[in-house]
């Protein structure tokens, strides 16, 4: 509700930097106490809307970022930064949210170096021909958000095919996985603004 | 608290299997789902989202996500709680309730070309009052979150809130639905993945 007629929603996938407003009441940053500074592990981010929103459970939150973070940025003997976060990207633009899209794609292009790449499968969407490696990590995830699920022997079989061992498909799994779980909090309780 | 792990449990992951192996390398990940599992069905303070509520929308989602064993494990969880009356009523609902997603609009614009049209559930008339307004509103919102959470607008909270739903009792609704739509595939990628390596 907060800065309703600011807004200014993006109409395309993009790798800019984008906001995001909520459509329910955040915990204003003076109410929060220890219990809720627990809840968002990182004090800043009782800067962020989206935080101070979810801060409302805090509980649920302080486990949700800690299972976040260890999917994400763990690369201990497992799949690389760039790839996990192309799972991000992959599912964000198949469920359609443009603000998840637009963080994990710059992660993506940050990591891996290969911003064109990046950019062609926000612009294409997830058909878009990306070489044998990602695309065989984009479809997985892809399968995997379909409801039912629709992640089968043969997205292991080409994930196995492009140089991925079990730790790492695992990785995929985790990471594409996750973003279901952010798309759907991104996209309902609030919207993304240029 | 609980200690068996609900993922490994419903993926059938064994003690000393190479998955196990594989998953004790992301011990916080591991830990924390599970952590967030038991903030949602074991939460310190029930009072915006009742237990039996929770298990309510609970089986609905997993039921929509037509995963057998992981829907029989939320049905057992239901059957324990006040809301036990409901489960028939429930299982009615996600036969109603199935379809195949994601679908929705995007912002009008470039992308209207990639909308695609599907169902927008409503809790069946003669079964609103067993539920009741409040899990009524649940169980449509659960339903746009599953299958098509690029449709939801503000409209949608209001829905909520007009239900009798707190600002609270949706952020722990939103990530009971958020979070079971994470837990349901990583059991089922898992199985696959253990099943490919057998």
């Amino acid at each position: 509700m907060s800065a309703a007629n600011t807004v200014n929603p993006p109409v395309v996938f993009t790798q800019d930097e984008l906001g995001w407003v909520a459509w329910i009441d955040p915990l204003p940053e003076t109410e929060l106490t220890e219990r809720h500074f627990a809840g968002l592990v990182d004090r800043a981010r009782a800067k962020s809307e989206y935080f101070r929103l979810l801060v409302r459970d805090p509980e649920v939150l302080e486990a949700r970022t800690k299972t976040d973070k260890d999917i994400f940025y763990n690369t201990a003997d497992g799949l690389p930064r760039a790839e996990r976060e192309l799972a991000a990207a992959a599912t964000s633009r198949y469920n359609g949210c443009i603000y998840c899209a637009s963080v994990h794609a710059r992660f993506a292009s940050t990591y891996s170096k290969r911003r064109d790449d990046v950019q062609r499968l926000l612009d294409e969407g997830i058909g878009a021909d990306l070489g044998e490696r990602w695309n065989a990590v984009v479809k997985a995830s892809v399968a995997l958000a379909a409801t039912p699920t629709a992640f089968d022997q043969d997205n292991i079989e080409e994930l196995r095919r492009a140089g991925l061992d079990d730790a790492e498909i695992v990785d995929v799994i985790n990471g594409a996985s996750f973003f279901n779980w952010a798309n759907r909090l991104m996209l309902s309780l609030g919207e993304s603004t240029k | 608290m609980s200690t068996t792990d609900i993922i490994d449990t419903l993926a059938g992951i064994e003690p000393g299997s190479s998955l196990d192996a594989i998953r004790a390398k992301r011990a916080q990940a591991r830990e924390n789902a599970q952590k967030s599992y038991l903030a949602l069905f074991e939460p310190v303070d029930a009072s915006d989202f009742s237990l039996a509520e929770r298990a309510t929308v609970a089986l609905f989602v997993i039921g929509l996500h037509g995963e057998p064993n992981v829907t029989a494990f939320y049905r057992a969880k239901l059957a324990a709680t006040d809301g036990a009356g409901l489960v028939e009523t429930i299982e009615a609902e996600v036969t109603r309730g199935r379809t195949s997603g994601p679908y929705g609009a995007f912002p009008a614009g470039p992308l209207s070309i990639e909308n695609k049209a599907g169902l927008v559930y409503g809790v069946s008339a003669d079964r609103k009052s067993a539920l009741g307004t409040r899990l009524a509103a649940a169980l449509e919102h659960a339903h746009l979150l599953v299958f098509r959470p690029r449709d939801a607008a503000s409209a949608d909270m209001k829905a909520l809130l007009s239900a009798g739903w707190s600002n609270t009792g949706i952020v722990t609704l939103s990530q009971l639905v958020a979070f079971l739509s994470f837990q349901v595939r990583v059991v089922s990628g898992l199985r696959t993945l253990g099943a490919a390596s057998a």
